[in-house]
């Protein structure tokens, strides 16, 4: 190193200078000019250094950056969907009026596709024009007729979900220019697809779809709300449980606890237990909750336990250091006054380390609300088409949603795992900026 | 009747037995005097609601926990001896087909009416417990408070009572932590001895071939020597340390310019972006590698004329790494801020430029801390699930190219224990085997991490 160096010459220096006066000062010349020499070379270092400080920096944030911007420039067409103007016939003879829901709603829609395209007489031709409309059409038509009887016998112009690969090409995720093997649609569908918009029967409109419906496997009639809904679920079990025993186990180890080996032991495991990675405590709810105990599997409530658990270090980690920045001045005021230590405890202190609490407790949320890998272990993965209303329906939740999507060979489900990620982060972008809003207006510092 | 109207109803009874306290010590001081009772009116209310509400509670739980046990095994009694005797496997099948027809999970036409009795019997028996739960309960409730009721005297100790039923709950909290750590370790070591009873132990740590699936058939040749856990580990240490090599300089140069160089300005926006980073959930890493850098390693490597595979341990690595870089980062930064001013003006005052100083006093003051982080992070990166599910592999390789596909422990996990699974099978058990493994690899590095970063927290303070 070169100042051990510098020191090195330094100390040789004095002790020659005891001897030889006159000697010295050139000696003192010649390391000043050593140390002249050597001094571009360190600032050149030195910039170095800070350069790769600075990239290091740059570098992150400009992966954080390209990861937003990829998926935005993949999920924002996800909440625009491609319709197709149809005029439907409903005619009575399809109609059983104590059985609505059992008329064949897809020959509604295959005549009037017919009757757009009339030239298209070959079989199989038919079957490439009627993939056009979305499969989930005839549950639209369904809702109209139920809603309303006396459309019946009308014809009513109607906008219906295009199929998923018709909404890829409309939003131009599909090459043209490609050889027609190489694509889903042929060049026949193409050119329908061409005559339609030039007729004004396409549009795109904002895809309610996607935050109304469930699973599906259709792309184009998949949904968010379901996993929305049992990500809320799990949250609400998952905050119910951990927050009062996080906050319990912090009061008793901060202010209970007697200082001896088990309290060390109980200390040691929660920082351990923080450290564990997550795929293990679903290990344990798959062999104790669900094997043991015989819950339900893919439900919410499971889930939530088992991110109970896993959330747990983190709330009692938080608050245990909220209770500490308590300055001690506050409790022996109330104990001198003759408060016991429990209403000590819950009159002064809790009230006061609360706002810290709360804000690791919102951390904690968002993790779990993150938190794929366990789920998976306690069968949250199954395909789930209905919207859970308990905690104890089979539900899913949003990130294993997105990891359901992203394994799905469609090209339409990329844009929608897409979207779902979005969704995902705003929602814990907004949890953490709570949680920072919190720290802001309730920190104090005593 | 719902079982959580039997809860609302404890409360309701509970919120009366507070009042009835209340009123009675309220009572003691119109006719004596606010100073004759021991505690404020409040604790003798208090004391009589948390002994209506407990034992009724703790009766509730106990059912929930065992009457579908107790009843089932009831139902299963009235079935003809003949079907009472089956093998326990047999049996547990039919319990099941029990408990779907009690659910009314089954098409009509395919109920068995010998079940079917026994199910109509179940769902009666079980209509009668939940009353008498409902009745023991409303008797428990009212008996104890009343008992309690009687005993409230002025000279009671109510406060001191009821604090230390709170300080007891307190406590039974703080052990569901160490709860939680035996559960993990019970029921994964349990599953795993199972596994090892058909597996040998040694051909699980020693042996170099790992394919399940081939153990399914029992006549196939081999068919207990594919249970090597040695190239997943090797896989799973291979994408470690790419991760690591990303993140450990990135992580660290982040950190010394955060807390050595920058200005206040640049540290207030760039630490929330390093959080948010921190924040971005696995899964969403794991797509983006998939997606994005996984195809865009394959595409730059074949224009160097390399074979990559798409799912190489390359990109799974380069993710996982910026995954933990804001993890190591923080952690960095805590120990760097901790080493004392007066060594850096120390190191100033010999003439030494700023990233001498960095390099040669902070760091090597810092290190045992820095050693802790890096150590937090290698566990963390061992454990992580998603990132590798969705881009790394599933063939077990045995390879140090990071070109090539390799596989980990939590990927197998996974895809052993996703889906429909028996869980006899040497199949599902392997996962827990492996989840064992896992448990242990990274308690090693979280133990050796937090005794070295406490050690050295102690060496300034």
């Amino acid at each position: 190193m070169w100042f051990e160096n510098t020191v090195k010459n330094m100390n040789n220096t004095k002790h020659s200078a005891a001897y030889t006066p006159h000697d010295a000062s050139s000696r003192e010349e010649s390391t000043m000019q050593r140390v002249n020499v050597g001094l571009a070379r360190r600032y050149r270092r030195e910039r170095l250094f800070r350069y790769c400080g600075l990239g290091a920096i740059i570098a992150s944030i400009g992966f954080l950056l390209l990861l937003f911007i990829s998926i935005t420039a993949n999920g924002w067409t996800a909440f625009i969907q491609t319709e197709i103007l149809l005029d439907i016939k409903f005619s009575a003879e399809h109609f059983d009026v104590d059985n609505l829901s059992a008329a064949n709603y897809g020959a509604l829609v295959k005549s009037s596709m017919r009757q757009l395209f009339p030239d298209v007489k070959n079989r199989r031709e038919k079957r490439k024009l009627y993939k056009l409309v979305s499969s989930g059409a005839v549950y639209r038509l369904q809702k109209m007729v139920m809603k309303d009887t006396g459309i019946i016998g009308t014809t009513q112009a109607v906008w219906l979900p295009a199929d998923d690969e018709v909404d890829m090409f409309a939003k131009g995720r599909v090459d043209r220019d490609l050889a027609e093997n190489n694509r889903r649609l042929n060049d026949k569908q193409i050119h329908w697809i061409d005559t339609l918009s030039a007729t004004g029967r396409l549009k795109k409109k904002f895809n309610t779809t996607f935050f109304t419906a469930g699973d599906s496997r259709e792309p184009e009639l998949a949904g968010i709300r379901g996993a929305t809904a049992g990500s809320l679920f799990t949250l609400a079990v998952t905050l119910f449980l951990s927050f009062p025993i996080g906050v319990a186990t912090a009061v008793y180890l901060e202010e209970f606890a007697p200082k001896n080996k088990w309290t060390d032991l109980v200390e040691v495991n929660i920082n351990n237990l923080a450290a564990v990675p997550s795929i293990v405590f679903g290990l344990l709810g798959l062999a104790f909750f669900l094997n043991i105990l015989g819950m339900p599997r893919s439900a919410p409530l499971v889930g939530g336990l088992v991110l109970t658990l896993m959330t747990l270090p983190t709330i009692i980690i938080a608050s245990r250091a909220s209770l500490k920045s308590v300055p001690p001045s506050i409790k022996e005021a109330a104990l001198g006054v003759g408060a016991s230590k429990m209403q000590a405890i819950t009159h002064h202190i809790l009230p006061l380390a609360l706002p810290g609490m709360m804000t690791g407790t919102i951390i904690g949320m968002a993790q779990a609300l993150g938190e794929t890998a366990p789920l998976l272990m306690i069968g949250m993965v199954a395909f789930i088409v209905d919207v859970p209303g308990s905690v104890t329906d089979p539900a899913t939740v949003l990130p294993v949603q997105i990891y359901l999507w992203a394994d799905s060979p469609e090209r339409a489900f990329v844009e929608r795992t897409s979207a779902a990620i979005m969704v995902l982060l705003a929602f814990l972008i907004s949890m953490n900026a709570i949680a920072v809003f919190l720290r802001r207006k309730f920190e104090r510092r005593w | 009747m719902h079982l959580s109207f039997f809860l609302l109803i404890l409360l309701a009874l509970s919120s009366g037995a507070y009042m009835l306290g209340k009123q009675k010590a309220l009572q003691f001081t119109r006719e004596r005097g606010a100073a004759a009772i021991h505690s404020r009116p409040g604790y003798y209310g208090l004391l009589l609601a948390l002994w209506c509400a407990l034992p009724s509670l703790f009766i509730f739980l106990f059912w929930t926990f065992f009457s579908d046990t107790v009843l089932t095994s009831l139902a299963i009694n009235t079935l003809p001896e003949s079907l009472q005797n089956l093998a326990p496997d047999q049996l547990n099948l039919m319990v099941n087909d029990l408990r779907n027809l009690v659910a009314g999970h089954v098409a009509p036409r395919d109920i068995d009416p010998v079940l079917q009795l026994a199910a109509d019997k179940y769902n009666s028996m079980a209509s009668i417990s939940k009353l008498a739960l409902g009745a023991v309960m409303f008797c428990a409730a009212t008996v104890s408070s009343l008992l309690v009721y009687k005993r409230i005297v002025p000279e009671m100790r109510a406060r001191n009572r009821v604090e230390r039923i709170i300080k007891i709950a307190l406590m039974l909290c703080s052990v569901i932590a160490i709860l939680t750590t035996i559960g993990i370790v019970v029921s994964v070591l349990f599953e795993s001895i199972r596994f090892f009873k058909q597996v040998p132990i040694t051909d699980f740590l020693f042996g170099l071939k790992w394919s399940p699936q081939m153990a399914m058939r029992a006549d196939q040749a081999g068919s207990s020597g594919s249970f090597g856990a040695v190239p997943i580990m090797a896989g799973t240490f291979l994408i470690s340390g790419i991760a690591l090599t990303v993140a450990v300089p990135t992580g660290l140069m982040s950190a010394i310019y955060l807390s050595e160089y920058a200005g206040p300005r640049v540290r207030t926006w760039a630490k929330p972006i390093m959080e948010i980073l921190a924040g971005v959930p696995t899964v969403v890493y794991g797509f983006f590698a998939a997606l994005v850098v996984s195809p865009f390693i394959r595409n730059s490597g074949e224009m160097f004329g390399l074979q990559v595979s798409s799912e190489s341990a390359l990109a799974a690595g380069l993710v996982m790494g910026v995954m933990i870089i804001p993890f190591i980062s923080s952690l960095s930064d805590d120990v760097i801020n901790a080493v004392p001013q007066a060594m850096r003006d120390g190191s100033y005052g010999l003439g030494a430029t700023k990233s001498e100083t960095i390099t040669n006093v902070i760091i090597p003051a810092a290190l045992p801390g820095i050693v802790g982080g890096v150590l937090l992070a290698a566990s963390r990166a061992i454990g992580e699930t998603m990132i590798v599910v969705m881009a790394a592999g599933l063939s077990a390789n045995l390879t140090a190219n990071p070109l090539h596909a390799v596989t980990t422990v939590t990927v197998q996990i996974v895809t052993l224990l996703v889906g429909d699974q028996e869980f006899d099978s040497p199949k599902t058990l392997a996962a827990f085997a492996l989840g064992l493994l896992l448990f242990l690899v990274t308690l090693v590095f979280n133990v050796v991490a937090l005794y070295v970063v406490r050690k050295y927290r102690e060496e300034y303070e």
